[in-house]
């Protein structure tokens, strides 16, 4: 029974890693590939790991595959956060099919702050 | 007490416990290098777990993190269908863009719960955060509105509030 759920969950993980990856294919430009490749592939690899953990019970491997998923959940948005902002500082531009970008219009008086914080 | 020892009692519990939950304890020798790790991780990194003093208390923080664990859960499984949809449909309805929000809390632990919260919900990405002005940078996959007030009202405020409870 258990091992049933377990792979049940396992091949959810997989099926949202696909779409994550197909998301990181089919959209346009980098901002947009990140919201795919962060969501999907945290929840699929999360779904991957629960089924280890339903399978394996809480031996030492199961409370191996929950301290995985700690991490994933704590270090995929990070990641992307960091991914994100560096393209962006770097002046890779937003798909053309973008309506808005408050970041670009504050992006002098950012850049002001961090001039001042280097001085200091 | 003080905070720093506080937290360097915290860091060793928590990690004397995970290196119980890793290693199946057969011998006694096994939990007294458990100890001795603990303890070094204990005195080289202890002080940075807490650094600001909390005014709830302890116990009602712990019932609204785990609400708040719920909630988040919940949202995910929201994001992923969303972001699914979106990628299996033909035509990629999406209309993406950067908008701000403002956020109430103060402390770094409650913000940063927050971004990263954020990012794992529907169609949001956190790209940076302006401290002096409280604002988050944040990447929408479908922009329905561009004014700040009601921008922070749709991906902010849900989570704030329980977040107040938690980390302030």
């Amino acid at each position: 029974m258990t091992d049933t759920i377990g792979i049940i969950l396992i091949c959810i993980g997989i099926a949202f890693d696909f779409l994550g990856v197909l998301g990181l294919v089919r959209l346009p430009d980098v901002y947009n590939r990140l919201q795919a490749a962060t969501k999907c592939v945290t929840f699929g690899s999360m779904g991957i790991l629960l089924g280890v953990i339903v399978m394996q019970g809480f031996t030492s491997f199961g409370f191996k595959a929950l301290i995985g998923i700690v991490f994933i959940i704590l270090a995929a948005p990070t990641a992307a956060h960091a991914v994100a902002r560096a393209a962006h500082r770097s002046k890779i531009p937003l798909a053309k099919i973008s309506v808005v970008d408050k970041y670009e219009e504050d992006k002098e008086l950012i850049d002001e702050t961090l001039k001042e914080e280097v001085e200091v | 007490m003080e905070i720093k020892t506080k937290s360097r009692i915290i860091v060793f519990i928590f990690a004397l416990l995970v290196w119980f939950a890793l290693t199946d304890i057969k011998d006694y020798q096994e939990a007294l290098i458990g100890i001795g790790i603990s303890l070094l991780i204990t005195f080289l990194a202890g002080q940075f777990l807490v650094t600001t003093a909390k005014s709830q208390h302890p116990v009602k923080r712990f019932l609204h993190f785990i609400i708040y664990i719920f909630r988040f859960f919940w949202e995910m499984i929201k994001a992923n269908f969303e972001v699914a949809y979106l990628v299996i449909h033909p035509m990629l309805p999406i209309k993406p863009g950067i908008v701000k929000i403002k956020t109430k809390l103060t402390k770094d632990s409650a913000i940063t719960v927050l971004a990263n919260s954020i990012t794992l919900t529907p169609g949001t990405l956190t790209v940076d955060i302006n401290e002096d002005k409280k604002e988050l940078y944040i990447h929408w996959i479908k922009v329905s509105s561009t004014d700040i007030n009601e921008t922070t009202k749709e991906i902010g405020e849900k989570f704030e509030k329980t977040l107040t409870e938690v980390f302030e």
